[in-house]
């Protein structure tokens, strides 16, 4: 299971970030030449983003590029970046399979031939690549995670984006919705005020109860935050361990059915108990006091 | 010879009385009576206050040779410095020995009175700017002798800086020579760095642009030691004096280092009830303080004290119940001056009290916990805040030998990488605060224990934390860096860094150029 509870943006133009971009424990660093990169500097950010995959030890951090959309400069940077064996690359604004098909071409094409597979991360940020999100999450088994982005996506609603989120309350189920469906994983939009921990908090638990597997982050500091929400609780961990309990007990005694607390303990439960002990082996959390 | 950390010292340095090699943070103890200043008397009808500084020069009067002390409460905002030494100049004096005890950019002109024999000594704790850069090239012929902030007032109380004449810039004073630094235009806070002075001076000039009724309150510094108080148009800018308010840092990699030492504190066990602690004004350090504040204030904990340079955050923990107690010796900003002035549980101290060794106890010993930075750090844990990377110097150890020896647990933060520089190296380039004072260096890729400090590493290791071994750490940085040529430096000793006992831990040599 890949762990993607959190995925950091670092500018690709600014050298001191992208040194130190392993330093903040994300799952995933997503080292950025779209948005935070202005027009006139986008040969330099590929370059220094190139570098920086080849030199620097993001440690336990996937790494992902945020290359530019596909009517601009994707196809430059997937020439120059997929060499450099990122473990994935973000799409943004894809809209269609049909975006799909052609960026992993394109990956296919730059990549090398002992070189593991590149994986495709599509980000959803406008009404019709929300729509297309199910057809966007199967396109190809490079795909492995959709995520939403979701202030270009309320820009194309013609909606104000507020903190709450209700306007982007369909667009988060569907994508969550579709990605369960295609069997890959839904990433929530970042939670853009830095500076607003509660608001965070209470974003990303939002987020983890709908069904997000992860978040965006355009800021370290978020990153506590979003493990602490992702993070299976000392509650779940101990519901997971008497479920895999009972169904012990239930197979030692050639029952058919298990139950705990007087509920059935079926196949879904099962897997959701399983995924939250293996989540919870995976961050260390079995065992200790916390 | 060598000392107790293996740096070589000279048996003898032209211009220093003689040296003693550092042999341990705890291993002089002192056999001597304190210095006693003059005894005066003056008459009920005597009046203090004098028209201008050539006319107190005059009076005492202060003549070739003698050594003129001044605070830095002031910082890079103080105009009384140079205002004196020009006056010095004027008359024609020569071979002064300033002890100031922190110099700034401001304080440039001292260059033009050492290349003219008015000043031909330096005694100080901390400096940076144009004279730290010419001290670095050689300016001086005798050696600057730099000392930490409770080692000034030790080498003050046992007579090894024997100052003749203290300057005291004063932001209020009254005719009669009571002084504090809450009021008036140049208000700056606590005046702690002037206590020793005002105490051991043979003479007692307190310089101020603004009177106020005798008697003045409160009372910083009393008129049973204070000789003349001259009235000028102004004593400083208050722009360069304190700041508005201090900001927590906003760089990432530096919260990450405040938030990993702020685990590191917890797992010590040592915040709880009466927690006591010191952390510096800026970069990582405030970032620290507001992470440990989130942690006191989620257990319930009350402190006892925070210590040392109070800015107004600490102000903020002071006043939200979060400490019962401030200890100031130095303010940063308006608010840290505001709850001095109104606060009784901010308590204003002398350089003494707060960190010489030589006393029946100082501050420093009561502390928790301590944060302070570094340029560079060794792998025996020795801590240069001296020299930088071009070995210039460029600080100096204000209160930091004093608060690492004093605390029960010293915490380095610091970057890993400053730059393109790994901060690790084999040897720093000058020793200010010896490696058996200092138990963990956190950067933002892991954390060092000393391996004296066998019980902290075990309690962090049992906190999941990041803990590395300092080799490790430094083939880290050096992996991402490379590792830097060592610094050339000339002959020439250009500064003695002595340790707070009195001591010589280091001596710091001459740059090219």
């Amino acid at each position: 299971m890949d762990l993607r509870r959190s995925m950091l943006f670092i500018p690709g133009n600014n050298p001191g970030m992208l040194q130190n971009g392993g330093v903040f424990g994300a799952d995933s660093v997503i080292l950025d030449l779209e948005d935070a990169v202005a027009p006139m500097e986008k040969d330099a950010a590929r370059f220094l983003v190139a570098q920086a995959l080849r030199t620097v030890d993001y440690g336990s951090s996937e790494t992902v590029v945020r290359i530019n959309p596909l009517d601009t400069f994707a196809a430059v940077d997937i020439k120059a970046i997929v060499p450099c064996c990122p473990d994935a690359i973000l799409v943004p604004k894809v809209e269609s399979a049909a975006d799909i098909h052609q960026v992993a071409a394109m990956i296919a094409a730059a990549e090398k031939p002992d070189q593991t597979p590149v994986k495709i991360i599509a980000l959803l940020e406008t009404p019709c690549g929300i729509v297309e999100a199910y057809q966007i999450a199967k396109a190809d088994p490079r795909v492995v995670a959709l995520a939403l982005g979701a202030e270009d996506y309320t820009a194309g609603l013609g909606a104000m984006r507020t903190k709450e989120g209700t306007e982007i309350f369909t667009a988060r189920t569907i994508v969550i919705n579709a990605a369960a469906a295609a069997n890959v994983q839904s990433i929530d939009t970042p939670y853009t005020d830095a500076n607003d921990e509660e608001g965070l908090l209470a974003d990303t638990q939002l987020a983890k109860r709908l069904g997000f597997k992860g978040k965006l982050s355009i800021n370290p500091r978020q990153i506590d935050v979003i493990h602490t929400v992702f993070n299976p609780s000392l509650n779940d961990i101990d519901w997971a361990q008497q479920v895999i309990h009972a169904i012990r007990k239930a197979e030692a005694e050639g029952s058919g059915v298990a139950s705990l607390n007087g509920k059935m303990v079926d196949l879904p439960i099962v897997n959701r108990a399983e995924r939250i002990l293996h989540l919870a082996e995976l961050l260390g959390l079995m065992g200790g006091e916390k | 010879m060598k000392n107790a950390i293996g740096r070589e010292i000279p048996e003898a340095i032209s211009g220093i009385a003689a040296i003693k090699p550092f042999s341990g943070a705890f291993a002089i103890v002192p056999e001597m009576t304190r210095q006693a200043p003059k005894v005066k008397t003056i008459k009920p009808a005597d009046r203090k206050l004098v028209d201008s500084l050539v006319e107190v020069f005059k009076k005492i009067p202060v003549t070739d040779g003698m050594t003129l002390s001044f605070h830095h409460h002031f910082r890079n905002g103080d105009g009384v410095v140079n205002m004196v030494l020009a006056t010095a100049a004027q008359l024609g004096l020569k071979n002064l020995t300033v002890a100031l005890s922190s110099v700034f950019p401001v304080h440039a002109p001292i260059i033009e009175h050492v290349k003219n024999g008015v000043v031909t000594g330096l005694d100080t704790n901390y400096m940076s700017g144009p004279v730290a850069q010419a001290v670095s090239k050689g300016l001086f012929s005798k050696p600057v002798v730099l000392r930490t902030h409770g080692g000034r007032g030790r080498a003050i109380e046992c007579g090894q800086l024997k100052i003749d004449v203290a300057f005291i810039a004063a932001p209020a004073a009254d005719e009669y020579g009571n002084l504090n630094g809450v009021e008036g235009p140049a208000a700056c806070g606590s005046l702690g760095y002037a206590f020793p002075d005002a105490q051991y001076a043979d003479y007692v000039v307190a310089v101020t642009d603004y009177l106020g009724e005798y008697p003045l309150s409160p009372i910083s510094i009393s008129q049973t030691r204070v000789d003349y108080v001259v009235k000028v148009e102004c004593v400083g800018d208050p722009k360069g004096i304190v700041s508005g308010t201090t900001r927590i840092t906003k760089d990432p990699v530096g919260l990450k280092i405040a938030e990993t030492a702020a685990k590191v504190i917890q797992a010590t066990g040592l915040i709880k009830n009466g927690f006591a602690f010191q952390t510096g004004a800026g970069g990582a350090s405030l970032a620290t303080a507001a992470f440990v504040r989130k942690m006191m204030e989620k257990d319930s904990v009350v402190g006892s004290f925070a210590l040392g340079g109070i800015t107004g955050y600490m102000v903020d923990m002071l006043e939200s119940g979060l400490f019962k107690k401030l200890i100031d010796v130095q303010g940063f900003d308006l608010e840290a001056i505001r709850s001095l002035a109104t606060n009784p549980n901010h308590l204003e101290v002398g350089a003494d009290f707060y960190a010489s060794p030589f006393n029946a106890g100082c501050a420093v010993n009561q502390l928790d916990v301590v944060i302070l930075g570094a340029t560079e750090m060794d792998t025996d844990f020795n801590v240069n805040v001296v020299t930088g990377s071009d070995g210039v110097i460029m600080g100096g150890s204000g209160g930091h030998a004093d608060a690492a020896a004093g605390a029960k647990v010293t915490i380095i933060v610091a970057n890993l990488l400053r730059g393109r520089l790994p901060i690790i190296v084999d040897k720093v380039l000058t020793a200010t605060t010896p490696g058996e004072t200092i138990d963990v260096l956190v950067t933002e890729r892991g954390v060092a224990v000393n391996p004296l400090r066998a019980d902290l590493k075990e309690k962090f290791l049992a906190a999941g934390l990041p803990v590395k071994d300092i080799q490790e750490l430094k083939q880290l940085a050096e992996k991402i860096a490379g590792a830097p040529k060592a610094v050339k430096t000339g002959e020439k000793i250009v500064a003695v860094v002595e340790y707070r006992d009195g001591t010589i831990i280091d001596v710091v040599r001459q740059v090219e150029g």
